[in-house]
């Protein structure tokens, strides 16, 4: 099933379902970067509070999407990760240093309306 | 209903959801936390991919172990493939050495994940890979 993506405004929401498998994070990479241009968006939010693993391949998916977003224009937050998840991520020896995270959809909202000057 | 193993045919992407699933699952049910449990599916996820990048094609059995106190305590995890081999284990086994497309963190990072690790490999006769973790107390 693809990834949803709403669009709010400036915005483009991604809701990442907990059964993400390896395509369906490649066709959120292009669907995104796709959409970028045709509503001319400057901050996307991926969602990953229904993620219940995030395994090496789904965070370097995640690092893409937000490092080819910021080439076309647009700011990437990663929000709501799991406790559990987070804990597995640094015991796996992932980082996400150089992707913006927030706790939850609002704090993520914030933090793009901060960056774009809303 | 008895805790039986889970025997999970791997060859695509679905199949490495379907069996960090099933791993889930297994742990839940032997009482491991939400922690133990997330980390035992992100290392079946880790050892499953790497089935389906370099063999192709394998398996992936899930079972309780009752390591001697009479109740399951333990989630035991074989991935089996046919597949190339690795020439060079103790190099796969370094952080960020890859030949397919991940970041080089899946064999270590499984091994972090699980309590125990242990892989055999021969060249041209496939990899076998046997992890467990116990539940915590």
């Amino acid at each position: 099933m693809a990834v949803p993506i709403l669009k709010q405004g400036d915005y483009l929401i991604a809701t990442i379902q907990s059964a993400m498998t390896d395509s369906e994070a490649e066709q959120l990479r292009d669907d995104l970067m796709e959409r970028i241009g045709r509503y001319r968006s400057r901050g996307i939010i991926v969602d990953i509070t229904a993620l219940d693993v995030m395994d090496s391949f789904a965070a370097r998916s995640l690092r893409n999407i937000a490092h080819m977003t910021l080439l076309r224009g647009a700011d990437t937050v990663v929000v709501g990760m799991q406790p559990e998840v987070a804990f597995a991520m640094v015991q796996l020896g992932l980082t996400f240093e150089d992707v913006h995270t927030a706790l939850d959809l609002e704090e993520g909202l914030a933090f793009l309306d901060a960056r774009t000057g809303h | 209903m008895p805790l039986g193993r889970i025997r999970i045919v791997i060859s695509t992407d679905a199949d490495i959801v379907v069996a960090r699933r099933s791993g889930r699952e297994l742990a839940d049910q032997i009482g491991c936390s939400h922690t133990d449990a997330t980390l035992i599916a992100t290392a079946i996820s880790e050892v499953a991919r790497n089935i389906v990048t370099h063999a192709g094609r394998g398996e992936i059995i899930i079972s309780p172990v009752d390591e001697g106190t009479g109740e399951h305590t333990a989630v035991e995890v074989v991935a089996r493939d046919e597949g190339p081999g690795i020439p060079d284990l103790e190099r796969a086994m370094e952080d960020g050495y890859s030949t397919g497309r991940g970041l080089g963190l899946g064999l270590p990072g499984a091994r972090r994940l699980m309590d125990s690790f242990e892989i055999t490999s021969e060249v041209g006769v496939g990899t076998t890979v046997v992890m467990r973790k116990r539940r915590s107390t």
